[in-house]
């Protein structure tokens, strides 16, 4: 700090959150303050707690479903995901392939969807407004294409213990096509309104830099710990559902900044947009669902299953003891464990950084508190 | 013809034939003082709804549909809505440098327009020092943001009117410096003098003699009237919204249309100094009013202001300090010096 004399300067306190535009839902930060300067972050999370873990204890499975929904309702699909995935993998349950494709492909578009929801609130954050309702219009596209399969646009309670709710209309196929033909098209124009634009290069370039060692350290994962330079995608780690039979690439950066953070998320589109194109050549013909008794009783077991959301690893730890009721359900997010991030490599940013680094770690709040 | 100055001639006459002179000048000075701020008021109110329906246009929306046609009655619905709001005051406020901000703002926001010239002969009063007068004048908005953010008695207010200092005192500097090559040419610091001196046909224009003194002017009067990308003051992913985070109703109101006004005192600045104030672009399109004129480049001006506004991100703090001391100084001092050579060879 630069020393005046006869001048008093002092650090100070102040409260960003829980009612701040930027803090993406309700979470507070503690900031200790020099000037523009945050010399501390304290996240304060909780005030989304909705003890969906507890409640899970109390419902039949199939019941725990549309809970599913709520914990990152920026992508339900995913979160319904891990949930089915993991009790079908501790009671061994079977799933038509065609399930399985069309988890995947809903899962995809909703991977996409997610991104474009980031890409908006986090060009809002470093200011530009424009950007947010570009990719709003493609998000849209994504939303009628659930609706149309599962009524929904937020929250789609689209898979079930053994398979999918509904199989998607006749309209879906045509309609994919096209939005996936214009897809990459779009995240160019993003690409020409922001990625050549000098004001958010000096934002973002070199800012809040995670090194690989620190994203490991802190169990940072997603487009977070990829940014950093680790190859880390559950989807090609350990691969579930059909993820192993498409051709799609992970991709990795290797500065950790958030400019990096920012490109990531725009390559991952493109690949998912690859994978959606593909499950939807190759979708077999057959059941949906395989049929679940509504009294349906998993034998005794535990099981540890996580899959890739498009915030990091969403894992699900299920213990069974034998009734129609999980005897636990713990879930475990990305959000969480990227938010604890925060005060490492914010820490000594100017205010305005500290906004585009908490954008580029795209948290969630119910994610983080369930 | 449709020029508007022999009106108020008529006007000031016909006083003067059964007034005390006095009393003509006193009537004079509150008629002009309300005409100025009648027009403006319009003006700001068509601002506001051009904002909406330029943002709205490049965001692939539609912007207000419903109030009148097109949403042009959206502003008037606003106003009243906010003049019915409840005042609400900071409970730790400094009361009375609470209260003052957004009259300081609104005034010398106001206050510049004694020396801009809509029209030919259409000026409040010609001073002899009519820029260094706009120059003063237009600096009196970083007090009244300072008072705001003082006043609130909240930090992010604080926050905001501690930047909104730095930056108006940083490009002032550039600002003022941009100026001097059109001063220098026009020889004189009145407006009249200066539009007068590019009459002709537009290449005579101080915009085609001064392109770099034009290029800083803009740039650092965009930070000037805090717009983006430069509106770290009121940075609402920053600082909530800065220095009126604390204010309602018509306090708010009066910081939200000084804002409009001086993006149309920049832009009616940038029109008189480089863009030939009234003058049409060609000697025979003269049969055209000069207030058309000079309306019809300002406006044009207001929108390349949304424009940015609507397409940029916003700079950061350190990077807006950085760009004004080490880039538009040194560029506004080398126009400086490359007009004087300018002067001295021609």
């Amino acid at each position: 700090m630069m020393e005046t004399k006869g001048l008093r300067t002092e650090e100070f306190m102040v409260n960003m959150g829980p009612q701040h535009p930027s803090t993406h839902g309700v979470c507070k930060l503690v900031l200790k303050m020099d000037g523009e300067l945050v010399k501390e972050i304290q996240p304060h999370v909780g005030y989304l707690h909705r003890s969906i873990e507890k409640i899970a204890e109390n419902r039949t499975y199939a019941q725990i479903v549309p809970f599913t929904d709520r914990i990152d309702y920026c992508a339900s699909m995913n979160s319904n995901h891990a949930y089915v995935e993991a009790v079908e993998r501790m009671a061994e349950v079977e799933v038509p392939e065609r399930a399985q494709y069309l988890r995947v492909i809903m899962a995809e578009l909703n991977r996409i969807a997610s991104h474009l929801l980031w890409l908006a609130t986090f060009t809002i954050d470093l200011g530009a407004v424009t950007p947010f309702l570009y990719a709003f219009r493609e998000r849209e596209e994504i939303m009628d294409m659930f609706e149309m399969t599962c009524g929904q646009r937020l929250t789609y309670n689209y898979m079930k213990i053994g398979g999918v709710n509904w199989d998607i209309p006749k309209e879906f196929v045509p309609k994919a096509k096209q939005f996936l033909k214009i897809l990459p098209g779009k995240v160019d124009e993003y690409e020409d309104l922001l990625t050549n634009n000098p004001i958010l290069l000096y934002r973002t370039k070199g800012i809040g830099v995670l090194s690989s060692e620190k994203a490991i350290e802190y169990s940072a994962s997603g487009p977070s710990i990829r940014a950093s330079g680790v190859r880390w995608d559950i989807r090609k780690a350990e691969p579930y559902a059909v993820y192993d039979k498409f051709d799609f690439n992970i991709p990795v950066r290797y500065n950790g900044d958030v400019w990096d953070r920012y490109k990531i998320r725009l390559d991952e589109m493109r690949e998912s947009a690859k994978i959606v194109e593909q499950a939807i050549d190759g979708l077999p013909e057959g059941d949906i669902a395989k049929k679940v008794p509504m009294t349906w009783k998993p034998k005794e077991g535990e099981v540890f299953c996580r899959i890739e959301a498009p915030r990091g690893e969403m894992a699900y730890h299920i213990i069974s003891d034998g009734t129609n009721k999980p005897y636990r359900v713990k879930i475990r997010t990305g959000s969480f464990c990227n938010l604890q991030l925060l005060p490492a490599i914010a820490t000594n940013h100017l205010i305005a950084d500290l906004v585009a680094i908490f954008g580029s770690l795209d948290i969630v709040l119910p994610e983080v508190d369930r | 013809m449709l020029e508007l100055d022999p009106i108020f001639d008529a006007i000031s006459e016909w006083l003067a034939s059964f007034l005390p002179p006095v009393v003509v000048t006193i009537v004079k000075g509150f008629g002009t003082a309300g005409v100025v701020l009648g027009v403006l008021s319009l003006f700001v109110l068509f601002f506001i709804w051009m904002e909406r329906k330029v943002s709205a246009h490049m965001q692939q929306r539609l912007g207000p549909m419903r109030t009148g046609w097109h949403g042009a009655l959206q502003t008037v619905a606003d106003a009243v809505k906010l003049i019915q709001k409840e005042d609400l005051v900071p409970s730790d406020a400094d009361r009375a440098v609470y209260f003052w901000a957004p009259v300081v703002c609104f005034a010398a926001a106001l206050m510049a327009y004694l020396v801009i010239p809509f029209g030919e002969g259409l000026i409040v009063q010609d001073l002899n020092i009519g820029i260094l007068y706009v120059i003063a004048i237009t600096t009196f908005t970083v007090v009244s943001l300072l008072m705001a953010g003082w006043g609130s008695n909240n930090k992010w207010a604080l926050l905001g009117g501690m930047r909104s200092a730095a930056q108006i005192v940083s490009y002032e500097v550039p600002l003022s410096m941009s100026l001097i090559g059109t001063i220098m040419i026009a020889e004189s610091l009145s407006m009249i003098t200066i539009v007068e001196s590019q009459s002709g046909p537009f290449w005579n224009w101080f915009v085609f003699r001064q392109p770099i003194g034009f290029i800083v002017y803009f740039i650092a009067a965009t930070a000037e009237a805090n717009r983006t990308p430069f509106d770290i003051p009121e940075a609402e992913q920053e600082l909530v919204a800065g220095f009126n985070v604390e204010y309602s109703g018509m306090k708010f109101a009066m910081f939200f249309l000084a804002e409009f006004i001086n993006m149309f005192t920049i832009s009616a600045l940038a029109v008189t100094l480089f863009f030939g104030g009234w003058m049409a672009p060609f000697p025979f399109l003269d049969f055209i009013p000069s207030w058309i004129w000079f309306l019809a480049k300002a406006f044009t001006s207001v929108f390349v202001l949304m424009w940015f506004r609507w397409t940029y991100p916003r700079i950061r703090v350190d990077q807006l300090m950085g760009f004004a001391w080490k880039f538009l100084l040194p560029l506004a001092f080398l126009n400086i010096i490359l007009t004087g050579i300018g002067i001295y060879i021609f």
